[in-house]
């Protein structure tokens, strides 16, 4: 078993994807009320509904339903064309997809970062004034809609301090890092809570572990110590948490795009869901939650690659 | 909790006289307990408070600061924005409540299902919960409230699909470590049917670990019920909800901030005291 643990591993990320494939075909299906009634409205005609359900492919048994759903997946790879202007959803999608990426990039460097500053102040002043404060963040911040933060922040540094734009993507390069600035630090204040709180307890293990005791006796500066070892120690855990809190990053960013008007995956979904756009919000659904499964996988596989005892380990 | 041979008894505690006075050794229960009542108290008596209507519009007094008659100010339609934050709270916290229920037990008995029979059954019920955190939590939120129709309706319906997963990744834990004790194991010699050792000795254990977790899972729940009607697919106006309060004061802004702040706080406040009660509650049952 040590041996293929890369198949396991991969094995496993397969059969969630395919059952993910399932959920998104399903999750329409399950839910009560009829698309196409959706979709044309209350009062529509009985014709009206039964082409629509024709144009949906509703007609059609489920079992074959489901089939023609998963070929145009493999073939198309994506979710079928949108109801309102044709266009197949992969190109809407890959179209919006840059600015979310970049915005859930900045995030997570920012949070990354703000986390570790956090996290590491708390575990070498343990126990003091700022340690307190510092814990207390987590069950402030627990009870903050992402949205809200958002709109104080607007409040705060746009439009009283004038320091970032109220909303929108600036022109250009450094123009659209400017405007998302805010936008990251807002997606990122929701992670950073649960990152302090578990690196905090990671670093104080390190730091009360026998090496470092070690290399305290041996009168190692206390600042080598911290930026060799134990931040060291700790790159991995970090690397874990975000991993497990990717998918909140993610439908935290949707939120947040709507709080700052930027057209990214975020409103593409509100819009689709507005026009009652199926196969686009099946899409946007599909994508995520891929990427997700993806991204999860790689960093099980590198954390496995990186921490040998980790190896063997089911 | 320390793991022993014998099983650790934790419901009888609350027959113990001494529970009050554990009770009052913890501070955090205290304020969140405190925190959490005012909130109720307020919420159950502001038709005595209050003499406004929360939906009844007052054009003539649009937008006004706070001042004596209208303690946190009046809104963009003239209704007292104290009124209609008590108000939310009976909307927001009942359906949080609510909304709760049915996920809880069920994210404990297939937890519990998962834990001590393991094999297939947990390879099934691991499945799926993968395959749901593998979408994002607002995303499918979202997707689900819309499709269920928006409104409150919605609400239980997406919670009812997503919200026993936390409960079931809790329990699946303690009752995989639990089966592999003696008590269980004593309980499996004289024959009793699985059923019965699951409802009446594995239950009982996992349970006041559930409860821990159901605080802070009633956060995030507030806090997605309050996205919801943010984003407009949540409750619809004119019943009062915070969510919508935020959204309808952004647009003031800049002329009336405290519009969207002041929801926000109070959900916030909410957060505060319920984490609070859930890090006392943990303390209570860990200390013994």
């Amino acid at each position: 078993m040590k041996k293929f643990w890369l198949f396991s591993v991969v094995g496993r990320a397969l059969v969630v994807i395919f059952c993910v494939m399932t959920a998104v075909f399903f999750l329409i299906r399950m839910v009560p009320g009829d698309p196409a009634k959706m979709i044309l409205g209350e009062y529509s005609t009985q014709e009206a509904l039964e082409s629509m359900h024709h144009a949906l492919g509703l007609d059609l048994p489920v079992g074959e339903q489901y089939i023609r759903f998963v070929q145009t997946l493999f073939t198309q790879g994506d979710t079928g064309n949108s109801i309102i202007n044709g266009t197949s959803t992969r190109e809407l999608i890959a179209d919006r997809a840059p600015v979310t990426l970049l915005l859930i990039g900045m995030a997570c460097a920012l949070a990354i970062v703000i986390a570790l500053v956090l996290a590491t102040l708390a575990a070498t002043h343990k126990d003091k004034l700022l340690d307190h404060v510092i814990r207390i963040f987590p069950t402030v911040t627990l009870g903050m809609p992402i949205f809200w933060v958002g709109i104080l922040l607007i409040l705060l540094l746009s439009v009283r301090l004038h320091w970032f734009p109220v909303g929108g993507v600036g022109e250009g390069w450094w123009g659209t890092l400017y405007s998302l600035t805010l936008p990251a630090i807002t997606v990122a204040l929701s992670q950073i809570p649960t990152l302090v709180r578990s690196l905090r307890a990671q670093m104080l293990e390190v730091l009360e572990s026998d090496f470092v005791v070690t290399l305290k006796a041996a009168r190692l500066p206390s600042r080598v110590i911290l930026f060799k070892h134990v931040l060291r120690n700790a790159a991995l855990p970090t690397l874990i948490l975000l991993g497990v809190n990717i998918s909140y990053l993610i439908g935290g960013t949707l939120v947040v795009e709507q709080v700052f008007g930027i057209k990214g995956i975020g409103s593409l979904l509100f819009s689709s869901i507005s026009k009652r756009d199926f196969p686009v919000i099946q899409g946007i659904a599909l994508y995520c939650a891929v990427s997700v499964v993806i991204i999860s996988l790689l960093i099980e596989i590198l954390t496995r690659w990186l921490d040998p005892r980790t190896k063997g380990k089911p | 909790m320390k793991m022993i041979g014998t099983e650790p008894r934790l419901y009888e505690e609350h027959l113990n006289p001494t529970l009050m006075n554990r009770i009052l050794k913890i501070p955090s229960l205290l304020v969140g307990g405190a925190m959490f009542a005012v909130l109720i108290i307020l919420a159950v008596s502001i038709p005595f408070i209050s003499p406004y209507d929360p939906s009844e519009q007052n054009l003539s007094a649009f937008l006004q600061p706070p001042s004596a008659e209208h303690w946190l100010g009046t809104d963009q339609l003239g209704r007292d924005l104290f009124t209609r934050l008590i108000y939310a709270a009976r909307t927001d916290l009942s359906i949080m409540v609510l909304a709760e229920i049915v996920p809880f037990c069920m994210g404990i008995l297939l937890g519990m299902l998962a834990g001590y029979y393991g094999k297939w059954v947990d390879k099934i019920i691991s499945l799926i919960t993968d395959t749901f955190i593998a979408f994002p939590f607002y995303l499918i939120v979202i997707i689900v409230a819309f499709a269920s129709g928006a409104g409150e309706r919605g609400i239980y319906i997406t919670f009812m699909l997503v919200g026993w997963i936390v409960f079931a990744r809790v329990v699946r834990g303690l009752s995989a470590s639990y089966r592999k004790q003696e008590w269980v194991a004593s309980a499996q010699t004289l024959g009793l049917p699985g059923i019965r050792i699951i409802l009446r000795h594995l239950l009982p254990n996992v349970l006041p670990q559930a409860v821990v977790v159901l605080m802070t899972d009633m956060v995030g729940l507030l806090v997605a019920i309050v996205t919801l009607g943010y984003l407009g697919i949540g409750i619809a106006p004119p019943t009062p909800d915070w969510g919508t309060m935020i959204s309808d004061g952004q647009s003031f802004i800049t002329t009336a901030w405290w519009l969207s702040a002041v929801p926000g706080f109070a959900v916030v406040y909410t957060g505060i005291a319920l984490s609070l009660v859930g890090d006392g509650l943990a303390d209570l049952w860990r200390k013994k």
